[in-house]
């Protein structure tokens, strides 16, 4: 290019949960393929950097290229070749973003934005994976490197200054949470699934995860109960021994395919002398329900049904959309630094060559008068010359430089042809000066002529 | 000297309990440090000025009604302070306790302030030891009762299945519990001993360890009232809903004995009867 500065174009083709089914999804995904998709795309010649993320929701390629259309083609062809599917079988499920929208979606793909669940913050983590395999393969340079730091940091920012991230929205996290505002620390403390299913074990899990110390299986078979408490490293007991139990744990996890109450609240509160009224958390996700609901009126008994969990959650759910447009404000904010510091990159090749033509001609002219000079100068003289005009070149580039960065935004393009122009980057030789040409008016003209 | 440090104290108190709402209001943690660190300063200052009116009056200023309020709001802070340290993410207690220490402040300022000599009753060792000891032990039961609230709060946020912007500011139930608990274990026996010297200083002054006044009866009552509570605590294993009231209760009975009684009803303790 003749004028030196060509602009890096950042793009992102990808699919996700809303724009394609999961089949179209896992066939793009490089799953089960002995290939690493950034070293395929960074085969093609046009694309300079690129970083694929995959995960179950999503599968996108972000990358950058001087020339967008033809990279972009190029990349959708041999995504496809490698994962033995035509293009125009998942064209129509593809979306694309250029530029300040490209940085926009990601930061909005880490925020958790994007997501299926809202703010859920695994994808924040697969995406550092993403960006680490990237850059082990040397797939990243000064923009992607620049853009995924970026784009860790607001996502951080908007963890922790909006309400994004809190409060559970699943029926297994809002039981955890109860559990810590009843209890305090879980750690020490003992729970016990009664009957299993995905929910129960899945709520299991996570107050093994909290701290809680020892879990108590029971199950109407005693096979199914030793199964599950060998997964969980707990004790299994069967379901005559329930009550006995009830005495020392802390949080019942009921999920049982019972038809009737298998605790009734009057055996509840029978047990709760014996259990010198300590505190129990009973979190009844069974339908039709296992425990009798006038429990929770029993004091220091706290019962939570299925019902109530889900009200929780959808109650929290509305919470964080609230938040989610808090951080799109700070995403907008966020986008519109980025894209500066975009530009000033296109203007960076300019700054450079404008610092490189001064120091060649201070360096020329200062060699030039030291040859030319009689006495031998002293170190120190040499140095103090060296100084001042290093500085007269600082001081004189100064402005432009300043006028450069900060007109770049306003008036684009225009402004760096005309400070190449101005100072000549572009030519090889120094131009010469031509006469001044006169322009005579009409009137003048007319005057003479008289 | 000591009015002009407790003027600052009351008013960094009051910029405090601002604070702690703020922090209750936005649960930002700058809200919550800048609201402690205020705290700490308005203690520090206070401290000064109890120190320095002891020094200008020449015998511990817990003799009128303004000088016992301002030291009971002290020891109430200072015990705050120790929960704090104790506890953690407790902070927001400081929203329901600042605001009671702040209003004792207000309270104590509205007292006639000078420095009176000493009557030759109140002239003995008895008198710093017993009010002190039974004005700790009142900042105790506060904490205890401003955590019997939060309880009585959280309780029902989660009993309701509300849980909104309570439930998320509030401690767990466990906490506030041992709070509540605490607070009691450390009052009660500084009641009793209260009590006890004050028994003791009555009949050096009077000829009588016991002599029914208003104060001593209602002093009585709460003393009841709290070994009450400690007694099914410790005995029966009573927590949470159950204990949060009954030391309310106590905490109504000092109300009764702190304000109307010493104020309203003549006995040894109408501080206002020595200005006379």
């Amino acid at each position: 290019m003749s004028n030196g500065t060509v602009k890096d174009h950042i793009i992102i083709i990808g699919l996700n949960h809303r724009t394609a089914p999961v089949e179209v999804r896992e066939k793009l995904s490089f799953a089960g393929k002995d290939i690493e998709p950034v070293t395929l795309f960074l085969e093609i010649a046009p694309v300079r950097e690129a970083l694929f993320l995959s995960t179950c929701n999503r599968v996108e390629l972000l990358f950058v290229s001087r020339e967008p259309k033809a990279a972009t083609e190029m990349c959708k062809e041999i995504w496809g070749r490698a994962n033995e599917i035509s293009v125009s079988l998942f064209e129509e499920h593809l979306y694309y973003f250029r530029n300040e929208e490209a940085v926009r979606h990601l930061f909005r793909v880490a925020a958790g934005l994007d997501s299926m669940v809202l703010g859920e913050p695994q994808i924040l983590g697969q995406l550092k994976d993403a960006y680490r395999r990237a850059a082990e393969r040397r797939a990243t340079g000064v923009i992607l490197n620049r853009l995924l730091h970026k784009t860790f940091s607001v996502a951080k920012r908007i963890r922790t200054e909006t309400g994004i991230g809190s409060h559970a929205v699943s029926v297994s996290y809002a039981a955890v949470e109860l559990a810590k505002k009843i209890f305090g620390e879980l750690s020490g403390k003992q729970a016990m699934l009664i009957g299993a299913g995905e929910m129960a074990e899945l709520a299991a899990q996570h107050l093994l995860t909290q701290g809680v110390e020892k879990l108590i299986v029971a199950n109407r078979t005693l096979s199914r109960a030793l199964e599950l408490a060998k997964q969980f490293r707990g004790e299994a007991i069967s379901l005559e021994e329930i009550e006995e139990y009830l005495l020392q744990v802390d949080i019942v996890i009921s999920s049982t395919g019972a038809p009737h109450y298998i605790l009734s609240a009057e055996q509840i509160k029978r047990l709760m002398r014996p259990r010198k009224l300590r505190p129990i958390f009973f979190i009844d996700i069974a339908v039709p329900r296992d425990i009798d609901p006038a429990a929770n009126e029993i004091e220091n008994v706290f019962l939570y049904d299925i019902d109530d969990l889900k009200a929780v959650v959808e109650e929290n759910l509305s919470f964080r959309k609230k938040e989610a447009i808090r951080a799109e404000r700070i995403i907008e904010e966020e986008v519109l630094k980025f894209k500066n510091w975009l530009e000033q990159l296109q203007v960076y090749p300019t700054i450079v060559a404008l610092r490189q033509k001064a120091e060649e001609i201070r360096k020329r002219e200062l060699e030039k008068t030291l040859s030319h000079m009689k006495t031998k100068l002293s170190p120190e003289d040499r140095e103090a010359l060296e100084i001042l005009t290093k500085s007269l070149v600082n001081k004189i580039l100064h402005d432009p430089i300043i006028y450069l960065k900060n007109r770049y935004h306003k008036d684009g393009q225009q402004v760096v042809d005309f400070t190449r122009k101005l100072f000549n980057l572009d030519g090889d030789r120094p131009l010469e000066a031509k006469p001044p040409q006169v322009y005579l008016s009409e009137e003048l003209k007319e005057a003479k002529k008289h | 000297m000591n009015l002009l440090f407790f003027k600052l104290a009351f008013i960094v108190y009051a910029i405090a309990t601002v604070g702690f709402f703020v922090y209750l209001y936005t649960l930002k943690p700058e809200a919550s440090k800048g609201a402690f660190y205020t705290l700490i300063l308005g203690f520090f200052l206070h401290t000064l000025s109890i120190a320095t009116r002891w020094w200008e009056a020449g015998h511990p200023p817990l003799t009128n009604l303004f000088e016992a309020t301002s030291f009971l709001s002290w020891g109430l802070v200072l015990s705050y302070i120790l929960i704090d340290r104790k506890f953690r993410q407790v902070r927001i207690l400081g929203a329901f306790v600042m605001p009671v220490a702040t209003v004792l402040m207000l309270y104590s300022s509205l007292c006639p302030k000078e420095i009176l000599p000493l009557p030759p009753v109140l002239r003995s060792l008895w008198l710093p030891i017993h009010a002190a000891i039974s004005l700790v032990s009142y900042g105790f039961f506060i904490l205890a009762a401003a955590s019997g609230v939060m309880y009585l709060i959280q309780e029902r946020q989660i009993k309701r299945k509300r849980l909104g912007g309570w439930f998320k500011r509030l401690p767990s139930l466990e906490i506030l519990d041992r709070i509540n608990e605490l607070s009691l274990k450390i009052g009660f026996p500084l009641l009793t001993v209260g009590i006890i010297t004050g028994a003791v200083w009555a009949e050096k002054a009077w000829g009588s360890y016991w002599s029914w006044d208003p104060k001593e009866t209602w002093s009585l009552i709460m003393w009841l009232i709290y070994a009450a509570l400690l007694h099914e605590r410790l005995a029966v294993g009573w927590r949470g809903r159950k204990a949060a009231w009954l030391s309310l209760v106590g905490f109504v009975a000092w109300v009764i004995s702190f304000f109307i009684v010493n104020l309203y009803i003549p006995g040894a303790h109408t501080y206002v009867e020595w200005h006379g």
